[in-house]
C-alpha cells in the first residue's frame, strides 16, 4: 500500500543546510501496524509528514518517492493531493488540547473531511456518518457530544475526537504522531486499545510513530527504529525486541523503566 | 425576572466588564438618538428663521437656535446620523479591502506579502488629514468623496491588524490537522482562519469607528467635508466657535454628541478585546 524508496529530506535556512532524513525505503502493507521509533530529532515525524504532505514548502527539499497505491505523493499535484490527505490518509497528532479548532463545534470537525471530500452528502448523511465515526472511536454520548466545544472536553476525549475525524472517511492509512504522549496512563492505554480495535475491525492501517518503546511493543506488528534520519534495525516487533541487532536499538531496550528490586 | 434581564445581569455579576457595559448602554442611546433623528425632528433642520438667532435653549427649541435661528437640536439628531454613516461606509469599506489583503498577505506571505505591505506602510506613513486633503482636492469634497477618501486612508490599520491574526493563526494545529484532512487555501483562510480572528477584528472595526468619526468631523470642520446645507457636526463646531463666548451652548451641543460617540465606541472596543483576549486565554 505505503512504499518510500530513497527518501531524503533536507532543509535550507540560508545556505545552511540541514539534513533531516536521509535515503531511506521501506514499505508498509495494508491492515499494517507499523512502529516507527527512535528518539527526539531521528527524523520520524519528518518522515510522517513528508508522507502527509505537508512538507511542500520553499525552505524543505525533498527527494525520493513515497508511493500510496502507486501514486507518488512526492510529486503529484497539490491538487491530488488534497484528494487523498483527509480521504485515504488521516492523521493524529500529539496534541490533542490544540488539534481542535475552538471555535468549531466538535461535530462540526468530525464532518470536515466528508465536507471537503465528499460534498455530495446531505447534511443528515454527513451528521450520521459523524455520530457512527464518534461512536467507533468510543465517545460515549456522541449525539450530545455533536453540539459541544473542544473546551468542554478532556484531553482523552478530544484525542478520540481527533480519531473520529481521522476515520470518518475510512482511510487506508492512519498516521499516528504520537498520539498517546500527551495522555495520562490510563487514556494511553485506552486510546492504544482503540487503535487496535480500529485497525481489527476496519483494516485500517496504522503508521504508529513514538518514542516510547513500551507502548509499541504493545500495539506494532513490525517497527522500524530511526536514528539520525537513518533507518538502524527493521524487524518484526519480537524479533526488536527479543533479539536487536544494532547497537543503537540495545540501547534504546536498555532504556525502557524496568521494575527492579532495590 | 425574565430570563433574558436573568442572563444580563448574570453576565454583569461575572464579567466585571464594565467598558463593555459602559459602551453598549453609551452606544445603544446615541443609536437610539440616530434612529430617532432618521423619521422625526422637532423642527426643520434646514428652516431658516431670522427672528429667532441665536436663541437660547427653551422648549421650543432645546437646544437653542444657531447664527441662522436653525433648530441646533434637529440639526444635531440629523448630523449624528451623517457622521454614523459615513464612518459605518468608511470602516466597512476599509475593514472589507483590510481583511482581503491583510488574509491574503498574512496567509501566503512571500514576496506578495512584501509588497503589499510596504505598500500600506506608505499610505499610512503619510499625515492622513493630509493625505485626505490631497485625495479631496483630487475628487472633490462631498459625502460620497469623503467615505472613499478616509475608507482608502482606513485599509492599512486593518490589514496590519488581519495579517498578524492571520499570520498568528496559520501555524496552529488545528489548521495544520484541517491541511491535512485536505482543505483547500480557500476553505482554510474562510472556514478555519477567519473565524478565529473575529475577536481581534471586532475591537479592531470599534476602534477604527472612532477614528472615522473622529477623522469625519475634522474634515468637516476644515470645510473639506460634508458640504452646506447638509448638517454635520464639524461644520456645527466651526461655526460655533465665533460664538464660544456669546453662546457656550452651541459649541457644546455641537461637541458633546461627538465625544459621547467615540466614548462609547471606544469603551465598546476595550471591552471586547477584554473580552475576546480573555476567551483566548481560556
Amino acid at each position: 500500500m505505503l512504499q518510500i524508496e530513497t527518501l531524503h529530506i533536507s532543509f535550507h535556512k540560508k545556505l545552511k543546510i540541514s539534513e533531516a532524513v536521509r535515503d531511506i525505503s521501506f514499505s508498509m502493507g495494508v491492515g499494517e501496524i507499523l512502529g516507527l521509533v527512535g528518539e527526539s530529532g531521528s527524523g520520524k515525524t519528518m518522515t510522517a509528514l513528508a508522507i502527509a504532505g505537508l512538507l511542500r514548502r520553499r525552505d524543505i527539499t525533498t527527494s525520493g518517492r513515497i508511493l500510496f497505491d502507486g501514486v507518488d505523493l512526492l510529486t503529484v499535484s497539490r491538487d491530488v493531493l488534497r484528494t487523498y490527505q483527509g480521504n485515504k490518509i488521516g492523521i493524529i497528532f500529539q496534541e490533542p488540547m490544540t488539534s481542535l479548532n475552538p471555535l468549531m463545534r466538535v461535530g462540526r470537525q468530525v464532518e470536515e473531511s466528508l465536507r471537503i471530500h465528499h460534498g455530495a452528502l446531505s447534511a443528515a448523511e454527513r451528521r450520521q456518518r459523524a455520530l457512527k465515526a464518534m461512536a467507533a472511536a468510543e465517545l460515549p454520548e456522541p449525539a450530545a457530544l455533536f453540539a459541544k466545544y473542544p473546551h468542554e472536553l478532556s484531553g482523552g476525549m478530544r484525542q478520540r475526537v481527533m480519531i473520529a475525524a481521522a476515520i470518518i472517511t475510512r482511510p487506508a492509512l492512519l498516521i499516528a504522531d504520537e498520539p498517546t504522549t500527551a495522555l495520562d496512563v490510563t487514556i494511553q492505554a485506552q486510546i492504544l486499545k482503540l487503535l487496535q480495535k480500529l485497525n481489527r475491525e476496519m483494516g485500517v492501517g496504522i503508521l504508529f510513530i513514538s518514542h516510547d518503546l513500551s507502548v509499541v511493543r504493545r500495539l506494532c506488528h513490525r517497527v522500524i527504529v530511526m536514528e539520525k534520519g537513518r533507518i538502524a534495525e527493521e524487524g518484526g516487533v519480537d524479533e526488536i525486541f527479543n533479539a536487536p541487532r544494532a547497537e543503537y536499538t540495545k540501547r534504546l531496550i536498555a532504556s525502557i523503566p524496568q521494575r527492579r528490586r532495590i | 425576572m425574565s430570563a433574558w434581564t436573568e442572563r444580563i445581569f448574570c453576565f454583569m455579576k461575572k464579567s466585571n466588564n464594565y467598558n463593555l457595559i459602559g459602551g453598549a448602554v453609551i452606544c445603544g442611546l446615541m443609536l437610539l438618538l440616530i434612529l430617532i433623528g432618521q423619521f422625526y425632528t422637532p423642527h426643520d433642520p434646514n428652516a431658516i428663521d431670522g427672528m429667532n438667532k441665536l436663541a437660547a435653549p427653551s422648549p421650543a427649541h432645546l437646544l437653542g437656535t444657531d447664527n441662522l435661528g436653525r433648530d441646533i437640536f434637529s440639526r444635531v439628531l440629523v448630523s449624528l446620523g451623517t457622521t454614523f454613516s459615513i464612518a459605518l461606509c468608511t470602516v466597512c469599506i476599509g475593514a472589507a479591502a483590510g481583511v482581503l489583503i491583510g488574509g491574503l498577505t498574512g496567509y501566503f506571505g512571500g514576496p506578495l506579502d512584501e509588497i503589499l505591505m510596504r505598500a500600506c506602510d506608505i499610505v499610512a506613513a503619510f499625515p492622513s488629514i493630509l493625505l485626505a486633503l490631497v485625495f479631496i482636492s483630487l475628487i472633490g469634497p462631498g459625502k460620497y468623496n469623503v467615505i472613499i477618501t478616509l475608507g482608502i486612508l482606513f485599509i492599512p490599520s486593518f490589514a496590519r491588524i488581519t495579517r498578524s491574526a492571520f499570520a498568528g493563526c496559520k501555524n496552529q494545529d488545528y489548521i495544520k490537522s484541517a491541511r491535512l484532512m485536505g482543505a483547500g487555501g480557500a476553505r482554510l483562510m474562510l472556514v478555519h482562519i477567519l473565524p478565529n480572528t473575529i475577536p481581534t477584528l471586532a475591537s479592531a472595526i470599534a476602534i477604527g469607528f472612532n477614528n472615522a468619526v473622529l477623522a469625519e468631523a475634522s474634515m468637516s470642520y476644515l470645510g473639506i467635508g460634508v458640504q452646506p446645507p447638509d448638517a454635520s457636526l464639524g461644520r456645527m463646531l466651526s461655526e460655533a466657535q465665533s460664538y464660544l463666548f456669546k453662546n457656550p451652548w452651541y459649541a457644546l451641543s455641537a461637541g458633546i454628541p461627538i465625544v459621547l460617540l467615540i466614548l462609547g465606541f471606544s469603551l465598546l472596543g476595550d471591552g471586547l478585546q477584554r473580552r475576546g483576549g480573555s476567551d483566548a486565554s481560556n
